[in-house]
Parts: structure tokens; C-alpha cells; sequence
């Protein structure tokens, strides 16, 4: 696993039926880009999250395909319908295999 | 900035020269809650150098600007979190974390980075927060100083700055620490490098202007530790001045030598009455 890894979501924890609502997440790492070289000449390898997920009760909200350009500490913002009451699943794949998940919980009163 | 800014602007390109770059009449509210002092009197000390002291947050683009507002924002919080797990890690032959000395940092921490750099009694010197970080870690908790502004140590000291945010800088600059306060103002006009630019060429009497592409801001230190853009990590005040007296082509005294320590306790004199705002974004 890439050391300091975090993944960080803010999402409403209430909602209204139907109501449109804006969800911020960042994850720290230092998405390495595999094109630089160390001080004695060797490229360091890459090592960046190249997909992220976000699913509500199971169907997909969204779903990026990530690549090396994308700078340290990615984030994303975007916004989901909230249809019922439910959770927010967000899923972030490492190239080396690893997956970091979060959850938020949605109500809708 | 807002319409009456744009209009200005649309007037200074008549007369560039003039205002090029100042700073803006933006309010910094972060979270909705800390309202922050970004421009108020100077202190008594700077009588004829600066009439108003300016945060360094009014010099910068608004994306920048906005960046600061929210902590989720503001990628300087990352390390703030990655501190607070060190700051319960035991460490060292006493087997001790901080937290099991100074409990919950948001009480215990409270106001430390508005009065640091600050003298230390028992130990007969002046001290920055990283300082006094260390002396903590050798002596209480039998672990490993830090090296200066590096990784751990600059995270350490956002943390501890972010439970300061709002309160006014206020440094004492008398008693014990007058001397090395002096001292620190010698640097601060001294001119360095090749260039022969001391800090207040451009920090007191070209804030606002252009150097190269970017604005000149007043060189405050109240947004220590800074989060730039420009190398995505936490800056510290030593590397910045490192940076700076590198940039006029000289030799520079090492982060956490004696000579910074006097120089960040006389800058942080000058932003006295600036809101902390650590850990800040700059670009």
C-alpha cells in the first residue's frame, strides 16, 4: 500500500426525496507519475489510483478512469439525485492492487 | 474580487505601474466560522516602515483564495490529519505520544502559534514551535529530533497552528528576547546575495507589485505552515526564508539556525494583530 493514503468525503447526511446534492471527496496520495526520475537517474515507478468509484444503494453514480497526469491528492466533486433514504459507497483502486473504500449514509426525512 | 476591483483594474491599465497586483477588499471566512483579521493597524514597532499590515492571502488569485475557505478545501488539512496520528503514535524509550502528556490538542494547543517563536525560561533561549516540538520528544518521550522542516515536523506544526486559527499573532518582542528580536530586524534590512536585496526591498517597499509574474505580498508569516500549489506539500517559515535569501544569489543560513529563529521571531512581530491562518494556501 502507498503510505499516507486517506480517503476524505463530505457528503449531507439528510436530504429531501429527489433533492440534487453536492458531494466533495479527496484522497491523499502522492500519485506518482511514473515519468520522473530520482537524483541518480532512475525513473521511479508509477504508482497513481487509476479508477474511482461512487455508488448510492448500489447503482453507479460515477465512475473515472484515472491517469498519470492527474496531480497529488486527487479530488472530485460532483453531484448525485437522492431518490430514498440509503449509502453512498466510494471506492478508489491503487495500481498496486490495493482498493480504499468510504461510506456515507444519506437519510431522506 | 468584485466589480469595483475590476473597474480598477480596467483603470490601471492606463497606469499600470502604479497599483499593479495589490491587495483585494476579500473577507477570509473559513468554514463558514473563523473570521479572520487579514488586514488591521500595524504594530507600534513598524511607526514609519508600514501604516497596515496585510495577510498574504489578499495578494493571491481568487481560486487561491477560495481554496483556504473550506478545510476540505484546503490540502494543508491532509497533513493536519496525518500530525494528528503521530500526535497519539507512543514513541521513543518511554514508550510516551504527545497525546498522553497534552491530551486532545484542540484545548492543549490553543493559542501556542500565536505567541511562538517565545522564550523559554528554563532553558535560557528563544524557541520556535518546532523547537520546543523536539526538546519535547528528547527529553520527555526519549525519541529522535526531528530534522527541521522536514516531513513530520512542519505537519506537527500545522496542526498545532490550525487550533490558533483566528487569534490574533501576538509575539512578545521585549524582556528576555529584545536582543534577539534586534537581531532579527538587522537581517530583515540587511541586503543579501548578488542581488543586494534585503527582506524589506521588496516585502516593505514593493508589496503589491510584480516580481516577475507574480505579486509581492508584505512577506507576513501568520499563514505558517503554507500549503503551495506550486510543490503540493506544507512549506515552513526557515525553508521560505532559505528560498528568499537563495533568490538574491547568496549563501543561506540553514532552516533552524539561530539566525532564522531571531528573523521568524522579528517577521512574526510585524503580522502582530493578523489572525494565525495555519495552515494557509499560497500558490
Amino acid at each position: 500500500m502507498a503510505s499516507g493514503v486517506k480517503p476524505r468525503v463530505k457528503a449531507p447526511s439528510s436530504a429531501t426525496a429527489g433533492e440534487v446534492v453536492t458531494i466533495k471527496t479527496l484522497i491523499s496520495h502522492k500519485m506518482e507519475s511514473g515519468q520522473r526520475k530520482d537524483s541518480s537517474g532512475n525513473v521511479i515507478p508509477r504508482s497513481i489510483i487509476n479508477r474511482f468509484t461512487c455508488d448510492y444503494n448500489g447503482e453507479n453514480v460515477i465512475d473515472v478512469k484515472m491517469e498519470p497526469a492527474i496531480s497529488t491528492n486527487p479530488y472530485f466533486e460532483f453531484e448525485a439525485k437522492i431518490p430514498e433514504t440509503g449509502e453512498f459507497k466510494f471506492t478508489w483502486y491503487d495500481d498496486d492492487g490495493d482498493v480504499y473504500e468510504d461510506s456515507k449514509a444519506v437519510t431522506v426525512g | 474580487m468584485n466589480f469595483k476591483a475590476m473597474t480598477a483594474m480596467a483603470a490601471l491599465l492606463f497606469a499600470p505601474a502604479a497599483y499593479a497586483g495589490g491587495a483585494d477588499d476579500d473577507t477570509l471566512i473559513v468554514n463558514d466560522e473563523i473570521e479572520m483579521v487579514t488586514k488591521t493597524a500595524a504594530p507600534e514597532h513598524l511607526d514609519g516602515a508600514l501604516d497596515q499590515i496585510i495577510s498574504g492571502w489578499h495578494f493571491r488569485a481568487d481560486e487561491t483564495q477560495q481554496l483556504q475557505t473550506d478545510d476540505f478545501e484546503n490540502q494543508g488539512m491532509i497533513f493536519v490529519d496525518q500530525a494528528m496520528d503521530t500526535w497519539n503514535t507512543a514513541e521513543g524509550s518511554e514508550d510516551k505520544s504527545c497525546a498522553d502528556c497534552h491530551n486532545d490538542p484542540a484545548e492543549s494547543m490553543k493559542g501556542v502559534a500565536a505567541t511562538y517563536p517565545k522564550w523559554n525560561e528554563e532553558a535560557g533561549e528563544l524557541r520556535t514551535v518546532q523547537m520546543q516540538v523536539n526538546d519535547c520528544r528528547e527529553s520527555r518521550m526519549g525519541a529522535e529530533a526531528w530534522k527541521y522542516d522536514a516531513g513530520e515536523a512542519i505537519n506537527m506544526e500545522a496542526m498545532i497552528a490550525s487550533h490558533s486559527r483566528g487569534m490574533p499573532v501576538d509575539v512578545a518582542i521585549d524582556g528576555p528576547v529584545a536582543e534577539q528580536w534586534e537581531k532579527g530586524k538587522d537581517i530583515y534590512y540587511t541586503r543579501y546575495g548578488q542581488l543586494e536585496l534585503a527582506c524589506a526591498s521588496c516585502h516593505e517597499e514593493n508589496y503589491g507589485n510584480y516580481i516577475r509574474a507574480d505579486h509581492l505580498s508584505q512577506g507576513q508569516i501568520n499563514g505558517f505552515p503554507t500549503y503551495r500549489l506550486k510543490n503540493a506539500r506544507l512549506n515552513g517559515v526557515h525553508s521560505r526564508f532559505r528560498g528568499c535569501i537563495r533568490d538574491t544569489r547568496a549563501e543561506t543560513f540553514p532552516t533552524g539556525s539561530p539566525e532564522f529563529v531571531a528573523l521568524e521571531l522579528y517577521v512574526k512581530s510585524r503580522g502582530n494583530g493578523l489572525s494565525v491562518e495555519g495552515p494557509s494556501v499560497r500558490n
